[in-house]
């Protein structure tokens, strides 16, 4: 049989290898496993392909996806990657290591996450950030706990209903099986609802509220009084929040938050189908011991030289087991880096000014489009950024279709019936002009 | 490795800019309502491209990865990381696709999804794979949800406890713990077994199942697994697989033929994914045909789970097909048995017997101590595997032995480097015995010395500003 690269295995190197065992043949070292489970027959397995084939076959699917202009966001945006990244993060040094236990040998690692944890911390104002998390849903998941581990004894945690509906789906799934109710705070006039919110902390045993500084319909939100409200009531604010946004909208600690999640995709991850990405936590220094997920520290070795260590691990699954804060073991250091390379690169300066050209952008489209007479404006006079949503007047399907054939990705349909429109820096003004075209012949 | 004693803060300068942003060409938008603008500072660094290129270089240089050197780190199963998988993973026909694009707009991403299912299923003996999950810890949470829900949809409320042997991973009871399960833990016998005697009196109608890794993590299998899947299914409660272990069984055995209902795969594991300094991994969970119906209500990330990591394993399977399959269990398990059997004249083998994929130690045979001096510990050798260019082997777990010593090769390891380590690990042994000193002192020649940890968590400097 041919050799295979990823096997150093020569013939002779196994049988010497059997030779010092003292066996005779590799089958006997699976002597101990009943017979009736060793698989008979050949695996439903293709043949192995060569590199070269296994090269051709990906380039084939790769090229079976449509390759489209990207109008939509709702959770995973377009922004622009810059080169550095992937050079950077293809270093196998970072990228092949695991896990930093060995910190004398990883210092490369536990530096990078240190300065992530210090820019999550920056872009949330918040004191206390962890090592990184699944995703932003899965943030909110985590974030929705520690509010009930918080606030001992609460068992219902509030969420805006201007969140993104894969965050809503993912913090359910999780608090069905926690044994944590879910209350909703609805949506009016465009915003997260002041006076629902009091109403439902009226009814007592909330733990907290989970809202987005920017909802699904692109609006920023004004979270005025949230703070005291959920805190007179001994309750946690969590603040939902694109991080790339921050660099101009108020931070969650300027909101009064205790906790802010929310996915670091759009810190310069590209869109890949949806992962991987990277969820952040930011908390204050008080619910620093309830925090999940690693978290690096800076102290000396016995040099007195700077070093970095995994610290506060009395709060993790290797050592508490079922009292651990959280379930979390590897997490998205690897994303964490990408995202401490991009705000490197970008800098404060660097990342208002995505966020110039992001709102720009975005607000010559839609005033664009209403100008084709063929939306109406669901939220008139609501701020927003880079995301927005229109009521169609007509039925957008024959739309959709056209822009997908001149190669937009663009109008995704809500649950609510609108269309929801995202314009990043990566978008021409040739590119939007050439979509208000296909609208306005549609 | 050579030190480096930068943050990437301390190279900012006021009015350097690392980024190259079109013009913006767009009219001005209206500008925020004062109340909703920021009006904290932004203190990120300020470098040029040229600084944070070199930063990063630098701090690379201090880490130690897979195409470093050898990485026998026990139940992680550092393999070899393919290069092709990387290349394919990063085709702009992958990493363009919006997670938010039907399915007449991805259809090879969705066939790739559909190939893997396939294949997973194929190798495991399940029926169908979720995707969703983002690391192992997140695949257990995900298959005890389902299980879960199973008895959720049989209107089944009274099954509240789940069994998890003493020598699980830390996982296992933190992920039951997270969805609303009591543990009950249950004792292994002296040869590292399950004892299925303690297990009997624990099993009934208030059980949703049992959580176990075959092998488990004294790298040995449960040979009385299929007394335990007929107790617990007995009972009316499901088996769950903890696939951390799965390497030793590719290509030879498939959990679903030994009555798991339920299983996590680590695609970062036994399907060559790179670890990334701690993700992002891969944790896709399969069940068995009666328990297809409990996946869809089961959310667990936002979109379709980590795609570029599942592409890297995709490539992986393409590559080994069904003629390379077996070879990975197979030379995964002779050459721990081979290390297991050079060095158990240094170091103490707890159970003696054939193993999988890796094995236990409980530290060194003679550690060195007399009179006043202390002998070594499993940690001082792991320190001292640094300076000899090797990663240290997983400690201190399982929690059944005071000095664990968990080592586990893999299959792409060659015969040279293993010896290489097997000689490093007898010469420790010898200096253990002549001076522990030389270990406790250890690392000698790594970037930094031990650290102070006691001092980082009694005083904790955990961002930049709190360290000016």
């Amino acid at each position: 049989m041919a050799g295979f690269p990823y096997f150093p295995h020569t013939e002779a190197d196994v049988q010497s290898m059997l030779d010092r065992i003292g066996v005779k043949k590799v089958e006997d070292l699976y002597a101990d496993v009943p017979k009736e489970f060793v698989k008979k027959g050949a695996y439903a397995l293709p043949d192995a392909m060569s590199e070269p084939e296994v090269r051709a076959w990906m380039n084939g699917l790769a090229g079976m996806n449509a390759r489209l202009k990207v109008f939509v966001g709702a959770g995973a945006y377009d922004h622009y990657t810059p080169s550095v990244i992937p050079y950077i993060t293809s270093r196998s040094e970072f990228l092949t290591a695991y896990t930093p236990y060995q910190c004398e040998i990883s210092q490369g690692t536990l530096r990078y996450i240190f300065e992530y944890q210090s820019m999550v911390c920056e872009l949330t104002g918040m004191d206390i950030s962890n090592a990184s998390l699944y995703d932003g849903p899965t943030a909110a998941a985590e974030a929705m706990k520690m509010a009930v581990a918080c606030t001992k004894k609460k068992t219902r945690v509030l969420l805006s209903q201007g969140l993104l509906p894969h965050v809503i789906k993912v913090v359910e799934t999780y608090a069905k099986f926690h044994g944590v109710e879910i209350g909703y705070v609805p949506v009016m006039d465009g915003q997260t609802c002041p006076n629902c919110l009091k109403a439902e902390l009226a009814k007592g045993d909330v733990a907290g509220l989970i809202a987005p500084e920017i909802n699904r319909y692109g609006i920023v939100e004004d979270h005025t009084g949230f703070a005291d409200a959920l805190h007179a009531a001994k309750a946690l604010l969590v603040e939902y929040c694109d991080p790339s946004t921050l660099a101009v909208i108020k931070s969650p600690a300027e909101w009064g938050a205790d906790i802010a999640v929310g996915d670091g995709q759009s810190l310069g991850i590209p869109l890949c189908f949806g992962g991987p990405y990277v969820g952040f936590m930011g908390v204050k220094k008080e619910y620093m011991r309830k925090m999940p997920g690693r978290i690096v520290g800076q102290t000396t070795d016995k040099d007195g030289k700077r070093a970095y260590v995994l610290t506060l691990q009395a709060r993790e699954q290797h050592i508490k087991r079922e009292k651990a804060t959280s379930n979390i073991c590897s997490n998205e250091s690897l994303m964490a880096l990408w995202v401490t390379v991009y705000l490197s690169l970008m800098g404060p300066e660097g990342l208002r000014e995505v966020n110039r050209i992001s709102c720009d952008g975005a607000h010559y489209l839609k005033d664009a489009l209403m100008a084709t007479g063929q939306f109406e404006d669901p939220f008139p006079g609501k701020p927003f950024l880079k995301e927005f949503v229109l009521k169609p007047k007509k039925f957008p399907g024959m739309m959709q279709k056209r822009l997908e054939e001149a190669g937009y990705f663009a109008a995704l349909d809500t649950e609510e019936g609108y269309v929801s429109f995202c314009v990043t820096e990566q978008r021409t003004k040739e590119e939007i002009d050439g979509l208000v075209q296909i609208v306005k012949e549609g | 490795m050579k030190y480096y004693d930068k943050l990437i803060f301390e190279l900012s300068k006021e009015g350097r800019t690392g980024y190259s942003l079109p013009a913006n060409r767009f009219p001005a938008a209206p500008e925020l309502p004062v109340a909703l603008r920021r009006e904290a500072s932004l203190d990120l660094p300020e470098v040029s491209e040229v600084d944070v290129v070199r930063h990063y270089t630098n701090l690379s240089q201090m880490n130690f990865g897979v195409d470093t050197g050898f990485y026998p780190l026990g139940s992680c199963t550092m393999k070899y990381n393919p290069k092709v998988n990387e290349e394919v993973a990063a085709l702009p026909g992958f990493t363009g696709l919006h997670p938010l694009m039907h399915a007449g707009l991805t259809k090879g991403a969705l066939k790739v999804y559909q190939e893997m299912n396939k294949a997973l299923a194929a190798i495991t003996g399940m029926e169908a794979f979720t995707f969703d999950p983002c690391a192992g810890a997140h695949g257990e949470l995900t298959g005890l949800m389902i299980m879960r829900q199973y008895h959720m949809m049989r209107g089944d409320l009274k099954r509240t406890k789940v069994i998890v042997p003493d020598s699980a991973h830390g996982t296992n009871p933190a992920s039951a713990a997270v969805c609303g399960l009591e543990i009950v833990e249950v004792k292994s016998l002296e040869n590292g077994r399950v004892d299925v005697e303690a297990l009997k009196p624990l099993l009934d109608e208030t059980v949703a199942g049992m959580m176990m890794t075959n092998p488990n993590t004294l790298g040995l299998f449960e040979t009385q697994i299929k007394e335990i899947t007929e107790l617990v299914h007995g009972i009316g409660g499901l088996m769950y697989y903890d696939g951390a272990n799965m390497n030793p069984l590719m290509g030879v055995v498939r959990p679903g033929d030994m009555g798991f209902d339920i299983m996590h795969l680590n695609l970062h594991k036994t399907f060559s994914t790179p670890h990334g300094g701690g993700g992002p991994g891969s944790g896709p969970v399969g069940v068995a045909a009666h328990l297809v119906d409990c996946l869809p209500d089961i959310r667990v990330s936002g979109f379709h789970g980590n795609f570029g990591v599942i592409l890297r394993a995709y490539a992986y399977i393409l590559m080994l097909g069904k003629q390379n399959l077996k070879k990975v269990g197979q030379y995964s398990v002779l050459s721990a048995n081979y290390i297991k059997e050079c060095l158990k004249d240094a170091y103490k083998l707890p159970i003696e017997g054939v193993c999988k994929h890796e094995f236990v130690f409980d530290g060194l045979i003679n550690d060195g101590a007399h009179d006043d001096v202390h002998g070594a510990t499993t940690l001082d050798v792991a320190k001292r595997l640094l300076d000899f260019g090797f990663h240290a082997p997983t400690i201190y777990f399982p929690l059944l032995f005071h000095q664990a010593l968990m080592i586990e090769p893999t299959e792409t390891e060659s015969k040279e480097t293993i010896d290489a380590f097997i000689d490093v690990m007898h010469k420790i042994a010898e200096e253990a015995a002549e001076d522990p000193r030389i270990l406790q002192e250890a690392p000698h020649n790594a970037p930094i010395k031990r650290p102070d940890e006691t001092a980082a968590a009694r005083n904790p400097i955990l961002k930049f500003k709190d360290a000016q």
